[in-house]
């Protein structure tokens, strides 16, 4: 599977992701503090240059996931014209702008194994209190593993829905699609348990 | 416990696999998916906690950078836009609608799983969604509650579609409703 991490290396890929996610945090708590437009225009101008330094090509892909903020900026600027509170409707889609660039930015210079890495640092005291941390990082690997085969066994049944029938598969094929999953999850479950199961902690360093 | 969590990881799956399903976005950007049906029928099908857990294990995958979100969205962008409110309402709504199927017996499976996923599904959902998006665009709940009315017949028939593949599935693999155990 794919992630969003952009292929392009950039600078910003060697900061460590727990640096990145503790700024990006602090930075979206701030953006939230201010109503002031000057401030939020100077914020997103610094954003858009962090991704100018990452290169077009990566502003360029940046950009694309903006747009799913357009209708909002529409219905804020047909809104805030209406009512004559241009500054008002200027900050809120400056900080809509800024949040969702600066959140993106942290993902697309932040590989999936970095990003990992930090969610087991942060699972640790969990760990101490006894909990079995390694069943969620088991957990996002079957993710992983199982989703492109549920898309493929849904392609499947839709092919034979089609032979068999004019009409389009609906959500009818949605019931087969849960059986077969329950069916992979219990053999799952079956050959996790023959080798051991997933309680059965292997110690640090051997696995 | 390996049963448990092989179908937690299945159902985190499913949510992502039925995203991948062509989707409708209507006004205002907030897609129509069959993704929230994912959430609903985690809940209905795997009870409130396991439901709740499947929920939050998908959001860690799309939190740690993956296009799971319908449209192949993902990343940390999916917890600050507008829309967000709904997504982070996600594992409540799988929650309630898992507590409604498993406390209350007596009613026909479909109809309890209908009504079941429209609280937890549309009623807790979108009381998370109204609430983020007046965060977002400094609206009042009011204003913003009657921006995202169109989106309710939609998430009615996946309610009642929810309803019906409970039941188709209770039929045919009865031991897999772990709600109704």
């Amino acid at each position: 599977m794919i992630s969003l991490t952009s292929p392009v290396e950039t600078w910003a890929h060697r900061i460590p992701a727990g640096v990145k996610l503790l700024a990006l945090s602090a930075l979206t708590v701030a953006l939230f503090l201010t109503d002031r437009p000057g401030v939020l225009a100077l914020a997103l101008l610094a954003i858009l240059a962090l991704y100018l330094s990452a290169g077009l090509a990566f502003a360029g892909q940046g950009l694309r996931h903006l747009r799913m903020l357009w209708p909002f900026l529409l219905l804020i600027a047909l809104w805030h014209g209406l009512t004559g509170q241009a500054q008002a409707g200027a900050a809120i889609a400056l900080r809509l702008l800024a949040a969702l660039a600066l959140a993106n930015f942290v993902t697309m210079t932040t590989r999936l194994t970095d990003m990992i890495a930090v969610l087991t640092w942060l699972l640790a005291p969990l760990r101490r209190l006894g909990l079995p941390t390694r069943t969620i990082e088991l957990a996002i690997a079957m993710v992983l593993r199982f989703t492109p085969m549920l898309v493929e066994n849904g392609q499947r049944l839709a092919l034979s829905w089609r032979a068999r029938s004019r009409k389009r598969p609906g959500w009818r094929i949605v019931v087969p699609m849960a059986a077969l999953a329950l069916d992979d999850a219990d053999h799952v479950a079956e050959a996790l348990r023959a080798r051991g199961g997933i309680l059965n902690d292997i110690p640090d360093g051997r696995d | 416990m390996e049963r448990n969590m092989t179908r937690i990881a299945l159902f985190a799956a499913l949510i992502a696999a039925l995203g991948l399903i062509p989707s409708l976005t209507l006004a205002f950007g907030v897609p129509i998916t069959a993704q929230s049906m994912g959430v609903m029928l985690a809940g209905a099908i795997l009870g409130a906690k396991r439901g709740a857990l499947a929920v939050l294990l998908f959001m860690a995958l799309v939190a740690l950078g993956l296009p799971l979100l319908a449209g192949g969205r993902g990343g940390l962008g999916a917890f600050v836009a507008p829309t967000s409110g709904f997504f982070i309402g996600w594992p409540v709504a799988a929650f309630v609608t898992g507590l409604i199927v498993e406390r209350w017996r007596s009613g026909p499976l479909a109809l309890t799983v209908t009504l079941a996923s429209v609280i937890g599904g549309i009623v807790v959902m979108y009381a998370f969604g109204i609430v983020g998006m007046s965060i977002a665009l400094k609206k009042t709940l009011a204003e913003c509650a009657a921006l995202v009315t169109a989106f309710i017949p939609g998430d009615i028939i996946k309610a009642v579609l929810t309803g019906l593949i409970t039941q188709a599935l209770a039929r045919s693999r009865p031991a897999s409703i772990l709600s109704r155990p």
